[in-house]
């Protein structure tokens, strides 16, 4: 089985060879087989929108993506919620000496095939090798560009009072299934990561609802996390429904099984919205109708307030969210 | 098993406004707010998270109980497993809610970053297979935990000895929750009306194995963890408090026999013995928990592996020993979110994902600060 060894990071033969049957081979673009120290871009229209993002995922590979895909998405994602248009994207791999190349040339070709269904281009890059020991197979670092239109507007202080909180599916289910995957368990029903690209959903929504005021993925952290956020930056409340937070049996039961809460799960396929109350049943309809995107759901609502995140449960009680502390950890029991 | 069928909102409110009378006369007849403790840290958190405790508040006080494994440690045992840490040729394998544990000198986490190879397990099974797959290191399982995790971990043992694996050790920390109740009652001026059994340690020892609370004629239910759950549970405790002699009740009939698992206790019994350890707040508790039976022995890390701790103590103003024990609330400590959080824990009842203070600092403390 051919290994990456740290030969291939010297920056002699070797390393060419990988930049050219690994990298080139899937990539493919005119910018990158300049060879060039940097790459050099003609600029569109609008405002510049930058993000980014470093991945270092235990497993690699999980139900329903790898790390290759996930560094796409997790970028994209970050530029679409900005109300961005991906155009150009960098990539630097840091690799551990003993990696299978077969795995390294999935994870690339994984890589190449979600950055062609968002239609943006690679344009510069970077590998390293480190000792075996020093990384955890292979880390990612990406970092998107996208250009905005001008006359969009998305902030925090658009945010007003009556504006509904809108999510395009159920969460915690990356987070489910990595750890489903990390743990071995087997699961009666399967588990699959929603790692997804969000680019064009986001489009058609920024053209067709007017009133769409502020869009965030809630990746690490989870919604809960991400909304306290948007609370405490608007000083407004935010009051969810649990009844109305959409998440799949199957994960609830799995993290509820490690004394997780679904809420303060990673996704990696899902947008927050906030949205004006006339357009909201519409927006929902309008997602519901997008596979991948049927449980879509309106699932609180901003009111007046001092920055709190608040869950009214199914059982008549109201308690307070926070921002997620210290690292969630499965407990002993 | 539909378990959505024990969180189904329409039903919850109906059973609540049948229980509301019950509720208020019993109040009455007692002229205070009726203290029941919850002894499951799994149920601290069920209450809290579900919003039964607020709707429970003007009559009943929830008390938690010595219900988190990690709150309950001795800190000399804390100590203990950190030390094994720092030795050279050791693999210290843990499930996760130990790492943050403030030992005297440092944790877990401190250990691992200082270079000691420490790995998060989710399962004793692959902390055996770790050892086996490092035949050159001593792999030691910190086995902490009630009767719950006691059979997985003996599993563990038994399969060491059968394949003839000679460098898997356990460090044997493991409680008995009944003796810990007792001893709770056993103190003559306790003030808790009724116990809110846990349901996950009844699943093993099974009703039976509570029969040693009935001579204090204390109302006590064994209990679920899902919303229905927890409401009928503490009517169980009301009509039980109606009664002059009390029985445990079983509510979580879907799960609990009666003489719980027959096979996890034969295990037990075969792997380890019942001794006398400290438990944190509590001191030595006659037969409250499990050591390596001499059969296993040369699988002990406490006769195999020779590590030094240091001196234990606790932090000044820490009262997990009091919040153990259900005399004071986190809110009586004075650390509570202010020098100890989440983020930077000083007594274990605010590590663990179950801990008292761990699940106040997430569900109830703005609550609490909005009530003052």
């Amino acid at each position: 089985m051919k290994k990456i060894l740290l030969s291939h990071g010297d920056g002699g033969s070797q390393t060419h060879q990988l930049i050219s049957e690994v990298f080139q081979a899937a990539f493919g673009d005119a910018e990158l087989e300049q060879e060039h120290d940097a790459a050099v871009l003609p600029f569109q229209s609008g405002d510049l929108v930058v993000s980014t993002d470093s991945f270092v995922i235990n497993p690699v590979e999980f139900p329903g993506g790898d790390i290759g895909k996930l560094a796409v998405t997790g970028t994209i994602n970050d530029l679409a919620v900005s109300g961005a248009r991906p155009a150009y994207m960098s990539v630097g791999f840091i690799l551990e000496e003993g990696l299978e190349m077969k795995l390294l040339k999935k994870i690339v070709q994984s890589f190449a095939a979600t950055a062609k269904e968002a239609g943006i281009r690679i344009v510069t890059g970077d590998t390293k090798v480190v000792e075996r020991g020093k990384c955890d197979q292979l880390y990612i670092n990406t970092t998107g560009i996208g250009y905005r239109e001008q006359g969009v507007q998305l902030a925090y202080h658009h945010i007003q009072p009556g504006d509904r909180v809108i999510i395009n599916g159920g969460i915690g289910e990356h987070a489910a299934a990595v750890l489903g995957e990390r743990m071995g368990i087997p699961f009666t029903a399967p588990i699959t990561s929603d790692c997804q690209l969000l680019h064009a959903v986001i489009k058609k929504i920024t053209e067709e609802f007017k009133t769409v005021r502020f869009m965030r993925d809630p990746t690490r952290g989870g919604i809960a996390t991400t909304l306290k956020e948007i609370a405490l930056k608007t000083t407004l409340n935010i009051v969810l429904e649990e009844e109305r937070i959409p998440v799949k049996p199957e994960v609830r039961g799995t993290l509820e099984l490690m004394g997780l809460d679904a809420a303060y799960m990673a996704n990696e396929g899902k947008v927050l919205l906030i949205a004006g109350p006339q357009e909201a049943e519409a927006l929902v309809q309008f997602l519901q109708d997008i596979p991948g995107h049927e449980m879509a759901a309106a699932i609180g609502e901003v009111t007046e307030g001092s920055g709190q995140l608040l869950l009214k449960t199914e059982f008549g009680g109201t308690r307070v969210l926070d921002m997620l502390s210290g690292e969630p950890l499965p407990r002993i029991c | 098993m539909n378990l959505l069928a024990y969180r189904n909102g329409p039903l919850f409110k109906r059973l609540f406004r049948k229980a509301a009378p019950l509720l208020k006369e019993q109040h009455e007849r007692v002229g205070r707010k009726l203290n029941f403790m919850e002894v499951c840290g799994t149920h601290t958190v069920a209450f809290s998270k579900t919003g039964v405790r607020d709707l429970l508040a003007p009559y009943v006080n929830l008390i938690s109980g010595p219900g988190c494994p990690v709150c309950v440690t001795d800190q000399s045992d804390i100590d203990q497993m950190i030390a094994y840490a720092k030795c050279e040729d050791v693999i210290v394998t843990t499930f996760g809610d130990m790492m943050k544990v403030p030992g005297t000198k440092s944790n877990l986490y401190q250990e691992r970053a200082n270079g000691a190879d420490i790995r998060i397990v989710h399962a004793p099974s692959q902390a055996l297979e770790i050892a086996k797959d490092n035949p050159g290191k001593r792999v030691v399982f910190l086995g902490v935990g009630f009767e719950t995790t006691a059979p997985s971990i003996a599993l563990t043992l038994k399969k060491a000895k059968d394949q003839e694996v000679d460098n898997y050790y356990v460090y044997a920390a493991h409680k008995l929750t009944p003796p810990a109740v007792e001893s709770l009652l056993q103190d003559s001026d306790h003030k808790i009306d009724g116990f809110v059994l846990p349901g996950h340690v009844s699943v093993i020892i099974g009703r039976d194995g509570w029969r040693g609370l009935e001579k204090y004629n204390v109302p006590a239910v064994i209990s679920g963890f899902e919303p229905i759950d927890l409401l009928t549970s503490v009517v169980l405790l009301l009509k039980e408090m109606e009664k002059p002699m009390r029985v445990i009740q079983n509510n979580y009939q879907r799960n609990v026999r009666e003489f719980g698992n027959e096979r996890a206790k034969h295990l037990l019994g075969e792997v380890f013995k019942v001794h006398s350890p400290s438990w944190r707040g509590f001191g030595k508790l006659p037969e409250s928990g499990l050591t390596i039976h001499s059969d296993y022995e040369k699988f002990d890390a406490r006769k195999n592996i020779l590590a030094v701790k240091p001196k234990s103590r606790v932090v000044k103003g820490c009262r997990c020993g009091e919040i153990v024990k259900g005399k004071e609330g986190p809110f009586d400590c004075k650390l509570f979110a202010t020098a100890c959080t989440p983020d930077n824990p000083l007594g274990p009842c605010m590590v663990s994902s179950e801990g008292t203070c761990s699940t106040y600092y997430q569900y109830e403390r703005q609550k609490h600060s909005l009530s003052k």
